[in-house]
């Protein structure tokens, strides 16, 4: 395999890797998502197709057309961080009805917060993504 | 290329295995702690007031913690009857409420008023029937549940006498306390003789009273 390549795979199996626990916090555990958890999961689901399609047929434009999802997911997380870490007045919040963005249990990896941890999924693949377009540049 | 594609594989494989795996060791983490608490208050499984349909001393007992407006506690009806004519002598079903929909309480109350008049079966059944019609979980309409009970045979103005009676309230303030205790947050919950289900469904249902019946038989 080209080197080259080796950021792109990174950022699929961070997208695979962040679907899967999705899913298993989901259907496993039964937590129902919040709006601003299903906003991140509308951008981390395609990545962890979109990404492996780019890997599988070595396709610069998959990261092209992979990083404004990065980006996208990277706000609402970076948002979301905020809310749970109490740095955004809940008045803003989005969700009033059905299940709420701030006082659900996000901490059940050992006291890391959901949020963080999609935050740094979404930060690796962007940043992952623009290594390899930087690299792959003419 | 061939190189690209083993690693594809190999990273969905092992993807899949994680996920299937964790699921198994977390569904029975699950079901253990849940033993455990059940098996530390066993007296909140079955209440004496708590309707019993089969056999009363039947050796198996399936607990069930049930809404009347919950649209899997209707779909799950025919199944537990099913299990109950499979082992016509040795499974008797104890139902509790759990009244997690608004206006459950009043038809829980509607039922226990049938039990009352010796209607129980036939007025659950009728009310169960016509769940589509009356059970809007934003906006019930308990008169189609009233008029439900009413074409089973229950005598209306006696049923609403009997519900008005602050026993009632009793019972519903005692299942939703032992439901509470038993950390149960979803409808329909099961237990057999004390075991939870491994997880959801209607084949671990299955399985489980299969595995109690045959104890009886060694």
């Amino acid at each position: 395999m080209n080197r080259t390549l080796t950021p792109l795979l990174g950022a699929w199996l961070v997208a695979v890797a962040a679907t899967g626990s999705a899913l298993f916090i989901g259907e496993v555990m039964g937590m129902v998502p919040c709006v601003l958890c299903w906003y991140q999961r509308i951008a981390m689901f395609p990545l962890a197709l979109l990404l492996g399609m780019a890997f599988y047929s070595e396709d610069r434009r998959g990261a092209v057309y992979a990083l404004p999802l990065a980006l996208a997911g990277a706000g609402v997380a970076g948002y979301h961080s905020f809310l749970v870490a109490g740095l955004v007045p809940k008045a803003w919040v989005p969700c009033g009805a059905g299940v709420s963005c701030t006082d659900q249990k996000l901490d059940i990896v050992y006291g890391i917060e959901l949020p963080w941890l999609s935050l740094a999924a979404f930060l690796v693949i962007t940043v992952s993504l623009s290594l390899y377009l930087r690299r792959t540049s003419k | 290329m061939i190189n690209r594609k083993l690693i594809i594989v190999l990273v969905l494989g092992i993807a899949l295995v994680a996920f299937l795996v964790g699921m198994n060791l977390y569904q029975s983490r699950v079901q253990s702690t849940q033993e455990q608490q059940v098996a530390g208050q066993s007296e909140r499984l079955v209440r004496m007031h708590s309707p019993v349909i089969g056999p009363r001393e039947a050796p198996v007992t399936i607990v069930e913690f049930f809404d009347p407006a919950c649209e899997t506690c209707r779909a799950f009806y025919p199944v537990v009857k099913e299990l109950m004519q499979q082992y016509p002598a040795d499974v008797r079903l104890v139902i509790r409420y759990a009244p997690f929909h608004q206006g459950s309480d009043q038809v829980v109350k509607l039922l226990e008023s049938a039990r009352q008049q010796d209607k129980y079966l036939a007025v659950l059944e009728s009310v169960l029937a016509a769940q589509p019609q009356w059970a809007d979980h934003g906006n019930p309409n308990l008169e189609l549940a009233y008029k439900a009970a009413e074409q089973a045979g229950l005598d209306i103005p006696r049923a609403r006498a009997d519900m008005a009676a602050t026993t009632l309230d009793a019972v519903l303030q005692q299942d939703v306390q032992d439901l509470t205790a038993l950390k149960v947050e979803k409808t329909p919950t099961f237990f057999v003789n004390g075991r939870p289900l491994p997880s959801f469904g209607q084949k671990q249902l299955a399985d489980l009273v299969a595995q109690e019946v045959s104890k009886l038989k060694r």
